[in-house]
């Protein structure tokens, strides 16, 4: 199945760029192999696919996106598309039991992949990205080494609005922004919140 | 051999030089592949190397398969790559124009269906619906669409947006493709040459305009434009008007007509563009693309073939009352 899966991550590459550009602005840092947690905005589930078409081959390779369980496993193409196509790592939005929600993700960063995650946790409506969960920190903390890059995604929520099944052909980009470092003594609210100002700032550059 | 060659029609001998083409790039990727095979595990420069070979045979592949299927659809392959820069302008007009949630409907339907559906009538040659189709039943059925969805915030603005978007990018673009339809008494030449005419004129003129602008008169409308001034357009309209004389040998005007067909182009594409950077400056944007945020600095497509869009409807009209 692995040629099938190349294949369809060409053509869903080549629709996607066909519908939005996907295209990638490095503002801060150049597009390097080395192990990074993307962080950026989230309004829509074409979020994941379209910051997974922004990164250049090499980089999408050794780059995991986190997926929504409950959306992206509920049937069993989009379960197919996101292990076999995507890899993604899948976390669950609702915590069930004494279960660590970020033990696959650990996991991942243990074995050595990036990772591409919405630390808003849902998907936000409004202008201004909600406040981001605590989960981003809580990486930052166990993997110091990791470098931390915020990124805006501009313009997806235009291409599939909430409850729509059919993309509208709109130009999107994804800019990334300078690495962010977790200060020794930093605390959690603090890291948050300038976590969300780097992406937020991003925005207008 | 010569004289083997000489006794093929025309068609034979493109047909042999495809073959012969195909051959060799089946022939250049057969040994890439061999050569990979025997590399094995090689060091990283070899295989960049490599890599580099593959994307230089896959781009090849792509531009011969192009040239193949021009040839094989005559002026079918010239709708379809008109129906593509139809689609792709039209998504640059719409990004730059902001839309509600309650437009996604019919903006499904300008890009999916009424652009197809544009472009298959001059692929089928039905040139009455194909004048229509547009500004009659497109007009009433998106803002239909539309208010079904409940939304009357700003309604009026949202629908003459799509509309404008549609009229320009892909009304105004279709005309292009469209010179294949006409029919001419007693000519026989290839319709091909009307598309080459418009475009030279049109581009000319534009060019002229350009270079002419950067003098020191002033604008005539300097909010808009700081380099529109009418001896600018002038020089454009007179360089076009120049370039249709000496080109209408390929066309079914005589040199006069020509010149005028050339003037009617040029003046409808100069201030076409003028009125699309009229837009541009509402929107706040330098050009079109993503608001200003290109990575390389090229501009939009639109800004290339804005002129276009607005000069060959008009020119496929007056073609078509004074010589059809």
């Amino acid at each position: 199945m692995k040629w099938a899966a190349r294949l369809v991550g060409a053509l869903l590459l080549g629709f996607v760029r066909l519908l939005t550009g996907a295209q990638a602005r490095w503002h801060g840092c150049p597009p390097k192999a080395e192990q990074r947690i993307y962080f950026a905005n989230h309004q829509s589930h074409a979020d994941l696919v379209l910051i997974w078409a922004a990164l250049p081959t090499e980089l999408r390779a050794i780059t995991r996106p986190i997926a929504a369980k409950d959306y992206w496993t509920a049937s069993r193409l989009k379960r197919w598309i996101t292990t076999e196509v995507f890899n993604a790592v899948y976390v669950e939005r609702e915590r069930k039991g004494d279960e660590d929600p970020l033990a696959p993700l650990i996991e991942a960063l243990d074995k050595g992949d990036s990772l591409i995650l919405f630390p808003e946790g849902t998907r936000g409506h409004a202008e201004d990205p909600q406040p981001f969960k605590s989960g981003l920190y809580n990486l930052a903390r166990r993997f110091p080494e990791v470098v931390l890059v915020p990124a805006w995604i501009h313009n997806v929520q235009r291409v599939m609005p909430k409850g729509e099944v059919v993309p509208v052909p709109v130009l999107c980009s994804v800019t990334f922004g300078a690495p962010l470092a977790l200060g020794p003594d930093e605390d959690r609210t603090a890291f948050l919140a300038r976590a969300r100002e780097a992406v937020m700032a991003l925005r207008e550059v | 051999m010569v004289s083997f060659l000489r006794h093929l029609t025309p068609s034979e001998q493109v047909s042999l030089l495809f073959v012969l083409v195909f051959g060799l790039l089946a022939l250049a990727s057969a040994a890439h592949l061999l050569v990979t095979l025997r590399d094995g595990d090689a060091d990283e420069a070899l295989s960049r190397r490599r890599q580099d070979e593959r994307l230089l045979l896959r781009h090849s592949w792509a531009m011969a398969i192009v040239f193949w299927c021009a040839w094989v659809w005559g002026a079918g392959m010239a709708v379809v790559l008109f129906g593509l820069v139809s689609f792709f302008v039209l998504r640059e007009f719409i990004s730059a124009s902001p839309t509600r949630r309650a437009d996604h409907r019919s903006l499904v339907l300008a890009f999916f269906v009424v652009l197809p559906a544009q472009f298959a009538l001059v692929w089928t040659r039905q040139a009455d619906l194909f004048t229509v189709f547009i500004p009659v039943y497109v007009f009433i059925a998106l803002p239909v669409v539309s208010a079904l969805r409940d939304d009357p915030q700003r309604f009026l603005e949202r629908s003459a947006k799509l509309q404008w978007g549609i009229m320009v990018c892909v009304y105004g673009l279709s005309h292009v493709p469209a010179l294949w339809l006409l029919d001419f008494r007693g000519w026989t030449g290839q319709n091909e040459f009307l598309v080459f005419f418009l475009v030279a004129v049109v581009q000319t003129c534009m060019l002229v305009q350009h270079v002419a602008s950067r003098g020191e008169v002033p604008s005539v409308a300097p909010a808009i434009s700081r380099s529109f001034h009418w001896r600018g357009l002038a020089l454009g309209l007179l360089a076009g008007a120049f370039v249709g004389a000496l080109l209408s040998g390929l066309t079914p005007f005589k040199p006069l007509p020509a010149v005028a067909m050339a003037l009617v182009a040029c003046a409808a594409g100069s201030l076409g563009h003028l009125v699309m950077k009229a837009i541009k400056r509402d929107r706040g944007i330098t050009h079109w693309g993503l608001e200003g945020r290109s990575v390389t600095g090229a501009g939009g497509l639109l800004d290339r073939v804005d002129a276009l869009c607005f000069a060959a409807p008009v020119f496929f009209h007056s073609v078509r009352w004074n010589f059809g």
